[in-house]
């Protein structure tokens, strides 16, 4: 351990702490359990200073100014110098033999002093905020207000539905002025267009003239706003959030795989926030990001099993997918880089069962990566898929070979699994030349000539894993139960197969998987999927080194490989 | 050009080193006139044969302590420069005079810009200034336009720019004129509004200006009255200038005196050689007849009041005791501080008993509160809070209570905010209700329709 992060001695209220070098006193607090309330301060954001919550007494031993020996009291013990005025934790670093109050009398005073300040020209219409439940005014003026009023004056008036974007609707009365938001815009979406109108207490969050908060992470305000200032458009209005239950989740829109909480009630989602992991995502998400729950209740929603066309049970139509599969003339599969670690690796058994050489692809979704939380790889699990050995190289975005073969006839059945092929470059008058077996969440062009169908879970009816670009293993949990004709977990690949092998027998859950792959899989060696953490594993990547990943560097990611870069 | 109207008596007890000239009749604000009044001798001298070094010394011994409102010494101000950090050092000169009761500074951009233009040139000198800036407030448009004339001509004759008179050294000057906010007197807030931000003042620590000030780089924020100085410490020497006024309190300064007295003005006078009876009395004429002094306030708007016949004892940093009416407080630095106040911007206001003192309180919230930046929580709301009160106080509406709750908001205000604005708004509030209490809590008692009759209105 270097030097500089050798803990630091302090003295928290007379009690002796270690707390990391060079953090600031809310940092260095909150790492030994005690909270110095705040709102404007955050730790991914620079500091403002502004909200005033944070005020505590702090004093460090005192020196001689000529010798610069320390200056003793009577018992031997150093001198502590108390700094007259409050000081700001947020702005104060911690240093060795420091001595922080946070329960005197003053500090005391202070809190309900701003608690006070911050009450006096606010709402109060807690009864219809959107925060209430999870707002630091609520919490902090329980915890540290007097708990009464003593303002009789008129409150001041202000703006209460401003469109700030076409995502974020602010309620100007509610906003404490605490700045988290612009210097959100500024710091991290380098998207600056919010500021302050007027002055004093009549000041106004506002977008400067013609422009507006619409980046792809307009919605991280409303998550950081402390209080019921910013609101999602979307979620505004709609749920009382003490109702919601929250499952932890990761973000399927690229490999970089932002950590969510997602939220719901009675089996329905209504919001996907994100969830810190300083290693992946810092605090942050797109905001596209936190649209995809609409998937699960949208129109196309593939929920009913069927033999061409027709309407069948779970359990015949699986019998006639596996039927095809055995079906003479060549099979190839074509899965997704959107399926967990556990589909990817029971679709691999799948394709152990069927004879001779079973050509295997994923869809690639190439985009431009944006330096931040969107990575070039729209897929949130290829190397998911690479580790399990689905697939051996970098996937392209069209079937080309797909093509060629089912073309020259040497391929007659296609497993597809959560991709629309004719969307890759399979067209429809190929379709109609092979039994496709079509496994997914959504209905799609293609599975109008499947043979059979096949209804998958989205992300939010499942647990499972993904591996994100820094081959970090994540883990995601059900949040929601399916749509009541689809078979639960994975059992639409665990029962496909029991009918292609009778000897196959396995729990259509990731930990079973996870049971099974750990002895097959290198990386997961030893590992078991109630062992993943929430903030996920990175595994080791040698094998995939000669690989050209498409990435290029983003927040908390920089590629290894050499075709990324340049 | 020059519409700006000349004292004719100047009371011969004054001791005018920086308003020297400014008042005379045929003095006018050309460089020609000011040159042959021995203008930028001083400067031309300095750069030629002293070192920044020594020119540090001299305002060290002169022991100058800051016009604008804190009376921190110059030179120690200076010393805490950060000379090594390799970014380049700015220096601005503070002409954001908005303290209320406060006219010096205009006085010396209106009447002698050059004076100020080689104060500040010697200090550029003296900090080895890479540029330096003017930040005069945007209601003084004749100012700025005085300034950038004066400029454009010490420029021509090779006074600022490049290659000073061939010293090598080079440093430009250039007049920012402020957008009308009180705030931007502040000196972190004055250099975030330079750098064409919201004038929030900054955090302190980190954000010292003589290590992380304009573009984070190392400043010195001067008032105009300090820096005219410069010039006149140079001239005599920094121990001979500290021979004027009394020790700690050295020189002279220009005391802005207003409100109700015969002979509101400016008068340069030494420090400590004079109490602020005097300058009622002596300099300002006393009170209009028949009306007595009900409270003083002794350094701007923000000051803590006095009232009349209070008296303040208690023993003086030499250790020597002192029992004062507030006539006897020594006109200078130390004296109002001792006296529980400050001499802030030198703006003594005098309030006679014609007034009530609850509507010149209400007058003073009115203005802290449209000054409040909105920046920290207890300025923002606490001064607008404060204002409220005393407004419905003064417009009939009081209550007993009222004298307790603003002193209590006045306490959850000082020392806590970003920056002094906080005691600049909580100091009135605190004082007048501390020393006006019965005034506050009788208020009470007065009837409503007394308000209605008053000829102005407060809001």
């Amino acid at each position: 351990m270097s030097e500089e992060n050798q803990p630091v001695t302090v003295f928290i209220d007379g009690e002796q702490a270690e707390v990391p070098a060079g953090s600031n006193l809310v940092d260095a607090l909150e790492s030994v359990g005690k909270e110095i309330p705040h709102y404007c301060y955050h730790p991914k954001l620079s500091v403002s200073g502004n909200c005033r919550m944070c005020l505590v007494e702090m004093g460090t031993p005192g020196r001689d100014r000529a010798t610069g020996e320390p200056i003793l009291d009577d018992d031997g013990n150093p001198k502590i110098m108390w700094v007259p005025k409050p000081v700001i934790g947020c702005a104060t670093s911690v240093s060795p033999g420091m001595h922080i109050r946070t329960e005197s009398e003053q500090v005391k005073s202070c809190r309900e002093g701003v608690m006070e300040f911050l009450l006096v020209n606010h709402p109060l219409d807690c009864p219809i905020c959107d925060q209430a439940g999870e707002c630091r005014l609520q919490e902090f003026a329980t915890d540290y207000g007097r708990g009464y009023s003593r303002f009789i004056e008129q409150k001041n008036v202000k703006p209460k539905r401003t469109r700030l974007g076409p995502r974020v609707t602010l309620d100007d009365e509610r906003c404490i002025l605490c700045s988290r938001c612009i210097r959100f815009c500024e710091e991290i979406a380098d998207d600056p267009v919010l500021g302050f109108i007027d002055r004093g207490s009549y000041s106004t969050l506002t977008t400067f003239p013609g422009s507006e908060l619409a980046n792809n992470y307009s919605l991280n305000t409303v998550d950081i706003c402390p209080v019921g200032a910013l609101t999602s458009t979307d979620f505004r209005f709609k749920m009382r959030v003490w109702f919601l239950k929250e499952t932890l989740s990761i973000d399927t829109e690229s490999s970089v795989g932002c950590n969510t909480i997602v939220s719901s009630r009675e089996g329905r989602i209504y919001r996907i926030t994100p969830r810190r992991n300083d290693l992946v995502n810092d605090c942050w998400m797109p905001d596209s990001g936190r649209a995809l729950y609409k998937e699960v209740d949208s129109d196309d929603r593939l929920i009913q099993y069927a033999i061409e066309g027709r309407p069948a049970k779970a359990d015949e139509a699986i019998s006639v997918a596996a039927g095809k599969l055995l079906e003479e003339g060549g099979v190839a599969i074509v899965a997704s880089g959107r399926l967990s670690v556990e589909e990817q690796y029971l679709i691999q058994l799948v394709r152990g069962q069927i004879s001779g050489i079973v050509p295997t692809y994923l869809v690639a979704r190439h985009a431009e990566g944006d330096g931040k939380l969107l990575s070039a790889d729209r897929n949130p699990n290829v190397r998911g898929a690479l580790l399990t050995g689905l697939v051996d190289s970098i996937p392209e975005s069209e079937l080309t070979e797909l093509n060629s073969l089912i073309s020259e006839g040497s391929i007659k059945t296609v497993l597809a699994v959560g991709e629309d092929i004719t969307e890759a470059g399979i067209p429809v008058d190929l379709l109609k030349k092979i039994n496709l077996v079509y496994m997914g969440t959504h209905h799609t062009e293609c599975s109008q000539y499947a043979a059979v169908e096949l209804p998958l879970l989205t992300v939010f009816e499942k647990s499972g894993t993904f591996v994100n670009q820094q081959f970090r293993v994540q883990k995601f949990s059900q949040a929601i139960p399916g749509p009541g004709p689809v078979l639960q977990g994975f059992a639409n690949l665990t029962g496909l197969l029991e009918k292609l092998d009778p000897s196959f027998s396995m729990e259509p859950t990731p930990a079973a998987v996870w049971e099974d792959m750990a002895g097959k899989v290198p990386e997961f060696a030893g590992m078991d999927f109630d062992g993943v953490p929430s903030t996920g594993i990175v595994l080791k990547d040698e094998r995939f080194a000669g690989l050209s990943f498409v990435e290029t560097a983003g927040m908390n990611f920089e590629p290894k490989n050499a075709l990324a870069e340049a | 050009m020059n519409s700006v109207n000349k004292s004719t008596e100047i009371h011969p007890d004054e001791r005018r080193i920086i308003l020297k000239y400014a008042d005379n009749a045929d003095f006018d604000i050309s460089i020609d006139c000011y040159k042959k009044h021995g203008g930028y001798e001083v400067m031309k001298k300095a750069y030629a044969s002293s070192t920044p070094e020594q020119l540090c010394q001299e305002v060290m011994d002169s022991e100058i302590r800051g016009r604008g409102g804190a009376g921190f010494p110059a030179g120690m101000k200076w010393k805490f420069l950060d000379r090594k950090s390799g970014k380049p050092i700015y220096l601005i000169c503070n002409a954001d005079e908005s303290e209320p009761g406060t006219f010096k500074d205009r006085q010396i951009i209106h009447k002698d810009p050059h004076q100020l233009i080689e104060g500040m040139m010697i200090t550029a000198f003296a900090i080895n200034a890479a540029q330096a800036f003017i930040y005069i407030r945007e209601e003084m448009p004749l100012g700025a336009q005085i300034l950038n004339e004066a400029i454009e001509e010490a420029r021509k004759e090779n006074l600022v720019g490049d290659n000073i008179q061939g010293s090598g050294f080079s440093c430009d000057l250039i007049v920012h004129r402020g957008a009308a906010a009180y705030i931007c007197g502040e000196e972190t807030g004055l250099i975030e509004s330079i750098e064409g931000k919201r004038a929030y003042p900054r955090i302190k620590p980190p954000y010292f200006p003589a290590a992380l000030g304009l573009y984070m780089c190392p400043t010195i924020v001067n008032n105009v009255e300090t820096l005219c100085n410069v010039k006149h410490i140079v001239e005599m020497g920094g121990k001979e200038y500290a021979s004027i006024g009394t020790p700690g309190n050295t020189g002279t300064r220009i005391w802005c005196l207003s409100g109700h007295v015969r002979n509101p003005g400016y008068y340069e006078l030494e420090n400590g050689k004079f109490t602020y009876g005097d300058l009622i009395y002596k300099f300002g004429g006393g009170l209009r007849e028949g009306r007595a002094l009900q409270a003083l306030i002794p350094g701007g708007s923000s000051a803590k009041v006095w009232r009349a016949g209070e008296r303040f004892a208690g023993k003086l940093r030499g250790g020597e005791s002192f029992d004062w009416g507030i006539e006897d407080v020594p006109l200078d630095f130390d004296g109002p501080m001792a006296a529980g106040s400050m001499s802030g911007s030198g703006a003594v206001i005098v309030v006679d008993d014609s007034v009530d003192i609850v509507e010149v309180l209400a007058n003073i919230n009115a203005f802290y509160a449209h000054e409040s930046c909105g920046q920290c929580t207890p300025c923002r709301e606490g001064s607008l809070w404060m204002k409220k009160i005393t407004t419905r106080m003064a417009n009939g509406g009081a209550r007993e209570e009222d004298a307790d709750l603003l002193a209590s908001i006045g306490e959850q205000i000082a020392g806590r905010t970003v920056c002094a604005h906080g005691e600049a708004c909580a100091w009135p509030t605190q004082s007048f209700v501390a020393k006006f209490r019965d005034k506050f809590i009788d208020k009470a008692k007065e009837d409503p329709e007394k308000a209605k009759s008053r000829e102005f209105r407060l809001i």
